[in-house]
């Protein structure tokens, strides 16, 4: 990825616009889902989640379903195509037998993806066989070869696009391991080769190819017997390749999740250690807040988009002006002018250099130590050969000696002090039982049948589980303005503050083996303000009836918390604690602590219900009298309800009548 | 602000033993001073001093005693003088007796708000505290501090005490530190008054808080550990970024007579239709659309107000875990602290219980948080357990915020063990990595762990506040450099690097780095270029003058593109490189390309005198290489297109700075005469005029 060496001098608010437009550009991303749609793949289901079975088309439709939703929110300026093979109809450019596009109106076969195409997607099933239809498409006898049309449609429809700016992929789903098995001799020979011809141009031209293949119940998909050659498998990767995708539905969909997002450098930054060495590292922003797309104004009447227009009025003579470079701060009784190159100047307090300055034991981290997510760093030998090699030496030693590295990294905007810590590969499983979180002796880094060649043909697929690539986390600290010191703000001037005996510690230590999460992840939760935020908007960009409900992945385990077990846990602990008779409002008044402004403000509320009980709100409110009483008589009432007191008169009424369903 | 006014007292040592960390106090002190100036203005500040050779305070005059203490400024409203007398501290010449500091400073503070006033009252003393108290009248020392801390404590006022001490204390006389240290300390047990060490110029300057933020709570309510148990807990922020301030633009349109002009520029926006611009839409006009996809959605705001996620208000537990399994990296916040009532001491108890059970057992807790009421989102977040090993300090947690399934990218990365093996480390080398991360240690036993953050100021706001304190009195000066102190926090300590000199070269000599040969691009981001504020062959000084192998050294010559940041210096380079002729060709093309884009970019002329760097040095250039026709071209050329693209300010510009074509007389080839080329630019000016 080409690189502009200003890039690191630039402000992370121009970053973002920066990021934003890369996403858009450089790296968009062509893809073809190629679905066998061979009776095969109708016949064969295996057992998903809800002890249902789902025949494998099944499960590649609703996958490729899924994935089109997270990319019309996440990537949508995507292009996407849907073409599936060995069908009765056809439907694409050549004109080619067995292959047919799916698509919906508005819209080229190579598009970015529609809330329509998303909804007629969804009904495909009951569709396909009346209108696509399965068949074969390789019968022994004819010179038919689906499997080489679906490739060449796949390559017409990719050729739109440069390969630089964009980056072109093809999906395969099959279960068919062989698809020339049924073909005798130099017919086989021949289709074999110029299938693999035809697999072998398309990516000349730049277009991977990359296989989900989906396993029969009692014999695994044989990659070798085919295709390895197809997609370039070759020794330790061929051995190495796990056909185990598709055995479950969750597997499948995890696959495609993973292999939506393509790799991206934040920026490259120089690592220098000492005395003039420095390293070449690339950075990438592997935790970022996924926060709703921005919103866009529309005229309420026509819906037509509108545009923002900023202009800087001068208070002193309502003139117009252009944005001025100057800023002044108020100080001593003065302005004090400080031009925007003044300001940068300020700033920019060393190189955009990540800069060594030495290590510490890991336990010198402390938990507040953190202001914002963390950068990932990994090595790169593109412009200074060795920078790797000193990288992974530095990693190892890291993790021996249980050791972080301190580091100034002298950005523009944000000039900071970051931790560097070392990570060996982790994985921690979700969902499989097959992979338990597996910690490895810090010295032997990385299980070895776990590798992710950079090469995306060559893609090694692992099941499950969530894996934590090897490199080093930067962590971002704080400056001594950025600690605040609350806990010493209660410290007790009379002596001891009330700790814990070791009764109560045994008691506690009881509930939390009772209340353990096993295998926790990190990522087992999905937002619950985000799903909402785009089932309403899927819902209503398909104008759909219903919004469909979501779930709060993030609500306690009720049932857990009620097993016998925990509640008698959780009864020990708090007698051990609480005692006997615990009354919380009690124990606030006997303290005698309560807070002064909550004491107060519950004087005011009694007051006002005492003092709204006075008032016939009905009566006032019929009569349109409301207007009469003063905004304090106003306040009993809306305290009273407990209700908000901000606003006009006006607002006040209006409150109190909606509040009284009039 | 007038809630939260506060009272300072800052006592401060200046007796000999402290001369040579009084400059920190001075910066630190006239820190504080600036930054009151801007956010509580009307706070109140004054300055004692002790160890000095006069003596002037109300006490010594009232009851007698008290000698060495001066107040050197009575307390009053922050203002200028404050900062300019804390920049020039006076030396003392005595030992300091900082209980007398602290009498005084009481006595003061006692008088000015009588017994009852309960506004903040705060003192701050910075002392080494190396110097001997003086006896009591009666009672021990003990009996005397406790007496004194307790008055204290009655009158609600706060302390805050910085010891230097470590590398910066000197000799000392052992037994009277440990005296002092122990008196120090029962302020720290009676009240609640803060004392900190600190060993390094760096460290002093970041332990004084010099900018008091009210802490405010983000959630009071229930930790619910299931519907039947619950702890009463405060959460507050533990970290929160102090911002750069956000600087109002100036308006410079209001007349210069206008003595009661705001200067300020209002922004507004208006929203024009697309595809009419003349139609403003007023705001009641607007309606918010969502994307989806291609697709924009309009919702109302009512209508989503229906259907949106309405989470209640209330923070839960979801269970314990293992700590190992929440990586550090997770993190994605600033942090908060979960402190329980602090009237409720059987809600301590619980958290206390909780909170050592946790940290026994290595567990942490998941909890999913509501903060208040009508609040979009939920967080899920990790409780790490915070024992306090004070006496008085209660128990705490941590609260960190964990990403969400979809916060989270699953980028996929080469083992290193598939790397190549000659990317893999031999056993020589690392060996050396080994010695290097264990010798270059910022915690050494025994010492000040360096560059902790509680006690690393932000360099930053450091530089701005002084700047602006400059420019007050100076409006034009230039940006201050960064201060030679808090330089230590950008660039390696020049002590730790020569202590480790031997592992450092063994680390040099073990690895190898090397340019690749076949990138056609600029490597000059790995060039040492000196940051703002450093003064040139100062700071990165020792580190940079013995390149062994260094890139930088290759990357000099092998310059092989003309950049944005020093087109010149880049320029001159291709120009000497003498390995191929097609250099030349390709520095003076690259030249032109550069100095049109500068042109072209230009606003309001900004770029023209990089510009017209560039055009003389394209000149010499090729006067020296004999080719002033590519110079001469360029220039018509350049013109041209100024006079066609509404840039003649730029030719204009040329003009005043007297640049002209290359001559017959400074070059053979040239086929322009010295009047020509004299006549060039101020010919074509009055063309377009």
């Amino acid at each position: 990825m080409e690189l502009d060496p200003d890039d690191v001098f630039r402000d992370d608010e121009e970053d973002a616009d920066n990021e934003f437009y890369r996403e858009k550009e450089a790296t968009k991303t062509l893809l073809v889902y190629l679905v066998d749609a061979s009776p095969k793949m109708f016949s064969t289901s295996c057992p998903s989640g809800d002890q249902k079975d789902e025949t494998h088309f099944q499960i590649a439709v609703s996958c490729i379903s899924q994935s089109l939703k997270t990319q019309i929110i996440n990537r949508s300026y995507d292009e996407v195509a849907i073409c599936f093979f060995n069908t009765r109809e056809k439907r694409n450019l050549q004109e080619l037998n067995g292959v047919f596009i799916f698509n919906v109106a508005e819209r080229e076969y190579l598009d970015r993806p529609t809330a329509r195409l998303i909804k007629e997607f969804d009904c495909i099933e009951e569709r396909f066989m009346k209108e696509i239809g399965s068949q074969n498409g390789i019968i022994s006898g004819t010179r038919e070869n689906s499997l080489y049309n679906a490739l060449w449609v796949a390559q017409a429809l990719l050729r739109k696009g440069s390969a630089k700016t964009a980056d072109k992929r093809i999906l395969l789903f099959t279960n068919e391991d062989d698809p020339f098995g049924n073909i005798k001799g130099a017919t086989k020979i021949d289709m074999t080769r110029t299938t693999l011809q035809r697999a072998k141009d398309a990516q000349d031209l730049g277009i991977s190819i990359e296989l989900l293949p989906l396993s029969q119940p009692d014999e695994e998909f044989n990659v070798s017997l085919f295709f390895a050659d197809l997609i370039g498998l070759e020794g330790d990767d061929l051995a190495q390749f796990l056909p185990l995708v598709g055995e479950k539905l969750v597997d499948m969909k995890d696959q495609l999740r993973k292999r939506m997002f393509t790799k991206r450098i934040v920026r490259k930054i120089a690592f220098s250690i000492a005395n003039g060495l420095s390293i070449e590292l690339n950075t990438y922003a592997l935790i970022r807040p996924t926060i709703p797309g921005a919103i866009t104004w529309l005229d309420s009447v026509s819906n037509c988009p509108l545009k923002a227009e900023r202009s800087f009025i001068c208070s002193d003579t309502g003139a117009l002006v252009q944005e001025p470079l100057k800023r002044y701060q108020p100080y001593k009784n003065e302005n004090i002018k400080i031009s925007v190159e003044e300001l940068s100047e300020i700033k920019r307090i060393s190189t955009g250099q990540l800069r060594l300055l030495g290590f510490k034991p890991l336990s010198c981290l402390k938990d507040y130590h953190n202001l914002r997510p963390s950068t990932f760093i990994f090595p790169s030998d593109e412009e200074v050969f060795g920078s790797t090699c000193i990288f992974i030496a530095l990693h190892r030693s890291m993790l021996r000696l249980e050791r972080f590295a301190v580091a100034f990294y002298g950005s523009s905007s944000h000039p900071q002090l970051v931790a560097l810590i070392a990570q060996f590969i982790f994985l921690n499983s979700v969902h499989d039982a097959l992979a338990e979180p597996r910690w490895k002796d810090a010295m032997i880094e990385e299980m070895t049948h776990y590798q992710f060649p950079e090469n995306s043909q060559k893609e090694i697929i692992s099941h499950g589980g969530q894996v934590e690539p090897p490199g080093m986390h930067m962590i971002y600290l704080p400056y001594s303005e950025d600690i605040r010191h609350v806990e010493e703000l209660y410290s007790d001037s009379n002596g001891a503050a009330p700790k814990a005996t070791d009764d109560q510690i045994e008691k506690a230590t009881a509930l939390m083996k009772r209340i353990d999460l096993k295998d926790f992840s990190v990522c087992q939760f999905s937002n619950p303000a985000l799903q909402r935020h785009y089932a309403v908007l899927q819902a209503l960009a398909l104008e759909e009836p219903d919004i469909p409900e979501t779930i709060d992945e993030t609500l306690p385990d009720e049932e857990g918390m009620a097993k016998p077990g925990v509640v008698s846990a959780v009864e020990e602990f708090k007698l051990s604690v609480y005692g006997d008779n615990y009354d919380e409002e009690k124990e606030l008044v006997g303290n005698g602590k309560a807070s002064e402004a909550s004491k107060k403000r519950k004087a005011i509320a009694d007051n006002a219900v005492k003092e709204s009980a006075n008032y016939d709100w009905d009566d006032l409110a019929d009569n349109g009298k409301l207007k009469d009483l003063t905004v304090v008589e106003l306040k009993y009432y809306l305290t009273a309800h407990s209700l908000p007191v901000a606003g006009k008169k006006e607002a006040l009424i209006s409150r109190i009548l909606t509040h009284m369903g009039k | 602000m007038a809630r939260n006014k506060e009272t300072l007292l800052l006592l401060l040592d200046v007796g000999p033993s402290m001369h040579s960390v009084l400059p920190e106090v001075e910066k630190v002190c006239s820190l504080l001073a600036e930054k009151k100036l801007i956010y509580s203005k009307y706070d109140e500040v004054g300055v004692i001093l002790f160890g000095t050779e006069d003596t002037k305070n109300e006490l010594t005059k009232e009851v007698g005693g008290y000698q060495n203490v001066v107040v050197l400024r009575d307390t009053k409203v922050v203002d200028g003088d404050l900062v300019e007398a804390l920049q020039q501290l006076p030396r003392g010449t005595r030992d300091g007796d900082f209980l007398d500091a602290i009498i005084v400073g009481m006595d003061i503070l006692i008088k000015k708000f009588g017994e009852t006033d309960k506004k903040k009252k705060r003192i701050c003393l910075i002392t080494n505290a190396l110097c001997p108290i003086k006896d009591s009248f009666e009672g021990t020392k003990e009996d005397q501090v406790i007496t004194i801390a307790e008055q204290l404590a009655k009158h609600g006022m706060g302390m805050e005490s910085i010891v230097v001490r470590g590398r910066l204390a000197g000799d000392a006389n052992k037994r009277i530190m440990e005296e002092n240290d122990v008196l120090l300390n029962i302020f720290s047990q009676k009240t609640c008054a803060k004392l900190v060490y600190v060993e390094s110029p760096t460290s002093l300057f970041g332990a004084l808080r010099t900018r008091n933020i009210s802490p405010v709570t983000i959630f009071r309510g229930d930790l619910e550990l299931s519907s039947k148990m619950k702890i009463k807990v405060w959460v507050y922020k533990k970290t929160s970024e102090e911002k750069f301030p956000t600087l109002k633009k100036y308006s410079d349109k209001a007349p210069p007579t206008d003595k009661f002009a705001t200067h300020e520029v209002k922004v507004d926006y208006e929203y024009r239709s697309v595809e009419d611009t003349s139609k403003v839409v007023p705001p009641e006009g607007r309606i918010k659309g969502y994307r989806y996809g291609p697709q924009v959605v309009p919702i109302a705001p009512s209508e989503w107000d229906a259907v949106k996620f309405k989470p209640e208000k209330s923070v839960k537990l979801l269970g314990f875990t293992d700590a190992k399994n929440i990586l550090r990296h997770y993190y994605m916040k600033d942090v908060n602290v979960f402190i329980a009532d602090p009237g409720n001491t059987r809600a301590i108890l619980a958290v206390s219980a909780l909170a050592r059970a946790m940290k026994e057992k290595n567990k942490v807790a998941i909890v999913r948080c509501v903060w208040r009421n009508g609040q979009g989102s939920v967080v899920v977040g990790v409780l790490t357990p915070n024992v306090s090993d004070k006496d008085n300090t209660p128990d705490s947690f941590y609260f960190n915020v964990l990403p969400f399934a979809e916060d989270v990218r699953e980028f996929q990365f080469p083992s290193f063990n598939n790397f190549p093996a000659s990317w893999q480390p031999n056993e020589q080398q690392q060996e050396a990595a080994d010695n290097l991360v264990k010798m270059l240690d910022l915690a050494p036993s025994g010492k000040e762990e360096a560059l902790q953050p509680n006690f690393t100021p932000n360099p930053v706001l450091e530089r701005f506040y002084r700047y602006l304190e400059l420019k007050s009195k100076h409006p034009d000066a230039a940006v201050p450099p960064l201060d030679e102190t808090l330089k230590k926090m950008t660039e390696p300590d020049p002590e730790v690097l020569s202590q480790n000199k031997s592992v450092i070269d063994a680390f040099r000599r073990n690895f190898e780095l090397k340019e690749n040969p076949k990138l056609k691009k600029s490597t000059r981001r790995f060039l040492q270029e000196k940051p703002s504020g450093l003064k040139e062959g100062e700071g990165c000084g020792d580190i940079a003058a013995q390149p062994v192998d260094s890139i930088k050294d290759t990357s000099v010559v092998k310059v092989e593109n003309i950049g944005n940041l020093t087109p010149v210096q880049d320029f001159e380079n291709m120009m000497s490189c003498r390995d191929g002729p097609e250099w030349i060709g390709k520095a003076i093309k690259d030249m032109k390309k550069r100095i049109f884009d500068l042109v072209e970019d230009s606003f309001e002329g900004d770029n023209y005198p990089k510009a017209l760097e560039c055009l003389v040095a394209l000149r010499k250039g090729c006067i020296l290489e004999q080719e002033p026709k590519h110079f001469n071209d360029f220039l018509h050329h350049l013109c041209k297109f100024c006079q066609k693209n509404n840039l003649n300010c730029f030719c204009e510009f040329l003009a005043s700075k007297e640049l002209t074509l290359i001559s017959k007389t400074e070059a053979i080839d040239s086929e322009v005469t010295d009047d020509e080329a004299r006549n060039f630019l101020v010919k074509s000016e009055p063309k377009t005029v």
